[in-house]
């Protein structure tokens, strides 16, 4: 029996109240967004909460908005129940000039090399991480690739006009 | 040593009475492009650290640039022993945010092609973990079996390794007959060779006191390690993503999720093995509903989505809309709806998940991977520490660690 979302909410809000940011029903997956300096408060309150139970890390990565000011770098965990089916989506966000969020190493031992690949590419500082240094570039890259503000392809390039199509 | 004293050695290297051995990045026995570095007293391993990242290619930012069906060429090469299976993973995904529902037909085709290529996965990987310890012969047998799925594959969309099969809403073309006598082919002789090819394994001496209680980690390290696929399984915890949230109408078919209890060696190379049987007879029950669609039925081999599905070259010459959508589609200029879709399948390995967001544009604004064997190879370190070194040799590939899945 999947667990219904209003129990979800109704758990979280009267746990956290303000620390909730919002809610998002409309995707696939119930998504919720809280304030960056409760991540781990949250995520540990989701792992040890008996009706809740989300003790199955599935994924951890980041995103980057660089529109949004203040909040431009995103990092996105998708949490599972795996004995209720049940998947939870969470969200934080965090300054570019200062992207500091708590691990989730004491909780899930698989988010070692997930929060090092989201900061290898993204530069997210995790704090409290036992080794947080680059995985999959080489460590002498002084960038965090997936940023939007590197583009793919060289932007000094005059022989090329992309107006037209693609992106 | 004069012509040596330039040498910087680590503080205390001189004196320790341990050795550092590096085990890869290009060794024969890692089956893939990965390090090792370990710290060996004796034969014996104390610590191990992994290095990864050495065939890295950046798809997360190359997707950024592309239209959905060019990514399909990118997922070919994250698992490359069950391209299609990542191919149909993340039609679904797309498929999934623009809302295309594909006919039963296609479901069913798909479920053909995605079980092969998880026998033609697991049969790599057990036959490794065979030669690993000592048994050649049996990996030479059954590669005759691969080579007959890549000809289903080669027969069902022109390639073998990395396939690039289907599209969006379908497959690109309808299966021909030859493909059709080719699975009853591989149905009828390959259960013959299976089970030889245990028989080799499953009894024998050597194999199981090389493989028994060796590379063993608990239910629960697993599951907090993010294990998923046959290593979870073989721990003792059921998770299938084919029966705990069906895609592609797994949910019309019967097949049990074997399982293990010790997570060790063995338990893996039994799991698979018997995979390999539920995902025969999932071909089998396929194979008939397939040919149970009679008359128009029989000759869907794709969903009704224009704007993403490559019109007939026929139609192209002939109808306007056809021209438009063709032109769209070739150009990439197809804008994809604004969302945030997390789809994932039963990889050969685990969970391989896929988090796209799209804010409209002509190619995701994010696309993310989520890879088994990138997330349990952090495993690695912990499960081999205090075993020997030969016996971390078959945990490797008993794990099936694949480096293109890995590094993306």
């Amino acid at each position: 029996m999947p667990i219904s979302a209003d129990h979800i909410k109704e758990k979280l809000n009267a746990q956290f109240g303000d620390g909730i940011i919002s809610w998002d029903d409309a995707s696939d997956i119930l998504a919720l967004e809280v304030n960056p300096s409760i991540n781990l408060k949250v995520l540990t309150f989701l792992h040890d909460e008996p009706t809740l139970g989300f003790q199955f890390l599935t994924d951890l990565t980041g995103v980057h908005y660089p529109d949004q000011s203040n909040k431009e770098l995103g990092v996105v965990y998708h949490v599972h129940n795996l004995k209720e089916n049940t998947r939870l989506r969470l969200k934080i966000f965090v300054p570019i000039e200062k992207p500091d969020a708590f691990t989730a190493t004491g909780l899930f031992s698989g988010a070692n090399w997930m929060e090092r690949e989201t900061f290898d590419f993204f530069g997210i500082n995790f704090i409290g991480h036992p080794n947080l240094k680059r995985v999959l570039n080489v460590d002498e890259m002084d960038y965090h690739p997936l940023r939007k503000e590197y583009p793919l392809e060289d932007q000094t390039r005059i022989d090329k006009d992309d107006e037209m199509f693609g992106r | 040593m004069a012509e040596q004293a330039n040498i910087a050695l680590p503080e205390g290297s001189l004196g320790k009475q341990t050795t550092t051995l590096n085990l890869g990045p290009t060794h024969p026995a890692t089956h893939g492009v990965f390090q090792n570095i370990l710290e060996m007293d004796g034969e014996r391993i104390i610590k191990a650290e992994s290095t990864v990242g050495y065939i890295h290619r950046a798809f997360e930012k190359l997707a950024e640039r592309r239209p959905l069906y060019q990514i399909t060429t990118l997922t070919d090469r994250l698992n490359y022993c069950s391209a299609p299976l990542n191919n149909m993973g993340w039609h679904m995904t797309c498929e999934k945010l623009l809302g295309v529902k594909t006919p039963k037909r296609v479901d069913y085709l798909r479920v053909i092609i995605m079980e092969l290529s998880r026998i033609s996965d697991h049969l790599i990987c057990n036959s490794i973990v065979g030669v690993d310890t000592g048994a050649y012969t049996g990996f030479l047998y059954v590669m005759q079996y691969r080579e007959l799925i890549y000809e289903i594959y080669e027969e069902v969309c022109g390639s073998r390794l990395t396939t690039n099969m289907g599209r969006i809403g379908g497959f690109e073309r309808n299966f021909s007959n030859t493909a059709f006598q080719k699975i009853e082919q591989f149905l009828e002789e390959f259960p013959k060779v299976w089970k030889e090819f245990e028989n080799l394994f499953m009894r024998n001496r050597i194999f199981i006191e090389r493989t028994k209680g060796n590379g063993a980690i608990a239910a629960e390290r697993a599951l907090n390690y993010s294990f998923t696929g046959p290593n979870l399984r073989a721990a003792g915890i059921d998770y299938d993503v084919r029966v705990h949230a069906p895609y592609s109408s797994y949910e019309d078919f019967d097949f049990i999720i074997p399982v293990g209890t010790t997570g060790d060696n063995y338990d893996r190379f039994m799991v698979r093995g018997e995979e390999v049987w539920q995902s025969l007879g999932i071909i089998r029950q396929a194979y008939e509903k397939v040919q149970s669609f009679k008359g128009t039925e029989a000759e869907v081999y794709h969903a009704d989505a224009p704007a993403y599905y490559l019109p007939a070259k026929a139609d192209v010459y002939t109808k306007m809309e056809a021209l438009i959508y063709h032109f769209k589609i070739v150009m990439g200029e197809t804008e994809i709806p604004v969302g945030e879709v997390y789809h994932s399948i039963e990889g050969a390995n685990g969970e391989l998940g896929f988090y796209l967001i799209s804010d409209g544009g002509r190619s995701p604004y994010r696309l993310h991977f989520r890879r088994p064997c990138f997330i349990y190879y952090q495993a690695y370190e912990e499960i081999v520490s205090g075993t020997m070194l030969s016996d971390a040799i078959i945990t490797l590939s008993s794990l099936n660690l694949i480096a293109g899945e890995m590094d993306a």
